[in-house]
C-alpha cells in the first residue's frame, strides 16, 4: 500500500517511449531494498531447510542403495507440484497468510533439488578415495563427514546454486495471495499500468539470483579447488 | 508482518471447507463450472505446449546433433529459471493487453528452454561409438539423426517435454492473475474475494491436473521408448 501513494500521478498513464521511469527507480531504492530483505529471508529459509533435510537423507540415500528410488519418487512428485496450488492449499486451510505459506514448498522444491545432489555427489566419490579412508582407520561416521562429504562438496554446491535461484525466483509467486517480497512490484505495476514497476522488479530479482549463484559457485571453488583442475 | 499477519491468517477456512466447496455439484456446471475451466485449462496448456514444441524441438535435434550452441543454450536455460514467471506475465500484460495472447509469448518462452536442453543433451550424449558404426553401414546423416540418435535420446526429450508440460500448467495457473481463464481463476479470484474454500479447491484442482499431467507423459514415456534403451537407462 505504502507503495501506491508513492507513484507520481503523472507516472500512472502509460506512454510505450516512456517505459523506464529512472525518477521512480531511483526515488524508490529504500523500497526496493525493503522488499529484498523480506525477499531474500523466505528464499533462504526454504533453501536452508532444505539443505538440512537433504543431507542426512541423501547420505542415507547413498548408504542404502535400496532407498533411493523411493525418495525419487516422493520428491519428484512434490517438485512437479505447481508453486500457487501448493502455496494457494496451504493458505486456504492450513497454515494460512504467513510466512511458511511460502517457505514450505520452496523447502520441498530446495529438498528435491538437493537430496538429489548429495547422493549422487556421494555415489561419484571415487572408490579408492573412501578405500584408503578406510585403511587409514576413519570409521565410517567419520569418514563420511571429514571425507566423502566434503569429496562431494561441488556436486552439493551445483545443487545449491539450483535450488537458490530457483527459490528466489519462485518467492514472487507468494506476492500472489500477499505474501512477501519482490513480487509485490509486479502486483502492484500490473494494477497501475506502470511498466517500469514490473521491469524493475525482473531486474532485481535477476540481479538477486545472478549474485548469489556467483556467490555459490565461487565459495564452492574456494571449498573445492581440484574440482576445477580435474576437468 | 507481526499481528497484522495474525489477524489475516485467522481468516482462513477448514480443510473440510475446502473439500465441500470441491464436492458441490453446483461448483462443477456451468461457465465457471470446475468442468469447463479444467478444459480451458487443457486448451492453453496443449496450445502452448505445441508452439513450444515446434520451437524447441528441431533447435535441439539440431544443435544436439551438430554438438554446437552448448552454452547459448545453458545461458537460456539459467535465464528462464532466474526469471520469475509472474514478472514476465505481468509486463506482456501490460505492453501487449490481456488476454491469451499476452500469456502465450511467457508461456512458451519458459517452456522451450527444457525441451532445448534436454533434446541437446540427449542427442549430444548418444554414444559415439552407435552413431559411428551407423555412419559405417552408410547411413546419411538425417537417417542417423532419426533412426539412431532420436530413439537412443527419447528417454531425455521426453523427460524435457514432461517438464515443459508441467511448467506450462503452473504457468498456466499463475497466468490467471493477468486474465486468463482456467483453473488459477479459483486461486486468483478466490483470493481476491477472501473466499478461502474457493482457493483451496483450486489448489487441489491445479495439483490433479499437474499430476494427471506427469502420469500422461510417464505413460508415453513406457510405450515409446524401446525395451533396449530403456534396459541401458534404468
Amino acid at each position: 500500500m505504502a507503495l501506491l501513494t508513492g507513484i507520481q500521478p503523472g507516472a500512472l498513464t502509460f506512454h510505450f517511449h516512456k517505459v523506464s521511469d529512472w525518477a521512480w527507480v531511483t526515488s524508490h531504492i529504500g523500497y526496493f531494498w525493503q522488499l529484498s530483505r523480506t525477499h531474500l529471508y523466505l528464499a533462504f529459509v526454504a533453501v536452508a531447510i532444505g539443505l538440512v533435510l537433504a543431507l542426512p537423507l541423501g547420505c542415507l540415500a547413498a548408504r542404502v542403495p535400496r532407498i533411493y528410488p523411493p525418495i525419487l519418487a516422493v520428491t519428484t512428485m512434490l517438485y512437479s507440484l505447481p508453486s500457487l496450488a501448493v502455496i494457494a492449499f496451504l493458505a486456504s486451510s492450513v497454515t494460512g497468510l504467513s510466512d511458511t505459506t511460502v517457505i514450505l514448498p520452496l523447502a520441498t522444491y530446495g529438498l528435491a533439488v538437493l537430496v538429489r545432489s548429495v547422493t549422487e555427489g556421494l555415489n561419484n566419490v571415487p572408490n579408492e578415495v573412501s578405500i584408503a579412508a578406510t585403511a587409514m582407520g576413519y570409521r565410517s561416521m567419520r569418514r563420511l563427514v571429514t571425507i566423502e562429504l566434503p569429496a562431494a562438496v561441488p556436486v552439493i554446491i551445483a545443487g545449491l546454486r539450483v535450488a537458490t535461484v530457483s527459490s528466489i525466483s519462485l518467492v514472487t509467486v507468494g506476492s500472489l495471495i500477499g505474501i512477501g517480497g519482490l513480487g509485490q512490484l509486479f502486483i502492484a505495476g500490473e494494477n497501475t499500468d506502470f511498466p517500469t514497476e514490473i521491469i524493475a522488479g525482473l531486474v532485481i530479482v535477476a540481479m538477486w539470483a545472478l549474485i548469489f549463484d556467483g556467490l555459490f559457485l565461487l565459495s564452492g571453488r574456494i571449498l573445492a579447488p581440484w574440482a576445477r583442475r580435474a576437468r | 508482518m507481526g499481528s497484522e499477519g495474525q489477524v489475516i491468517a485467522a481468516a482462513n477456512t477448514s480443510f473440510g471447507g475446502v473439500i465441500s466447496y470441491l464436492t458441490s455439484g453446483s461448483h462443477w456446471h456451468g461457465s465457471t463450472g470446475f468442468l469447463d475451466r479444467i478444459i480451458q485449462h487443457l486448451q492453453y496448456s496443449a496450445e502452448t505446449l505445441l508452439i513450444a514444441v515446434a520451437i524447441g524441438l528441431p533447435l535441439g535435434l539440431l544443435s544436439g546433433h551438430t554438438g554446437r550452441g552448448g552454452a547459448v543454450l545453458s545461458m537460456l536455460s539459467n535465464a528462464s529459471r532466474a526469471l520469475p514467471t509472474l514478472g514476465l506475465l505481468t509486463l506482456f500484460a501490460i505492453l501487449i493487453g490481456v488476454g491469451l495472447e499476452a500469456a502465450v509469448i511467457p508461456l512458451v518462452f519458459l517452456a522451450v528452454p527444457s525441451i532445448l536442453v534436454n533434446t541437446y543433451v540427449g542427442i549430444r550424449d548418444v554414444d559415439r561409438s552407435l552413431v559411428d558404426a551407423a555412419r559405417g553401414m552408410g547411413l546419411r546423416p538425417w537417417q542417423v539423426l532419426l533412426r539412431i540418435e532420436i530413439p537412443v535420446a527419447l528417454p531425455l526429450i521426453v523427460l524435457g517435454l514432461r517438464t515443459a508440460a508441467l511448467q506450462v500448467v503452473s504457468t498456466a495457473t499463475i497466468a490467471a492473475f493477468v486474465g486468463l481463464g482456467g483453473l488459477g481463476r479459483y486461486i486468483i479470484d478466490g483470493q481476491a474475494s477472501r473466499n478461502f474454500a474457493e482457493l483451496g479447491a483450486g489448489a487441489i484442482l491445479v495439483a490433479a491436473f499437474a499430476i494427471a499431467t506427469e502420469s500422461i507423459f510417464l505413460v508415453c514415456q513406457r510405450f515409446l521408448v524401446s525395451p533396449g534403451v530403456r534396459a541401458r537407462t534404468s
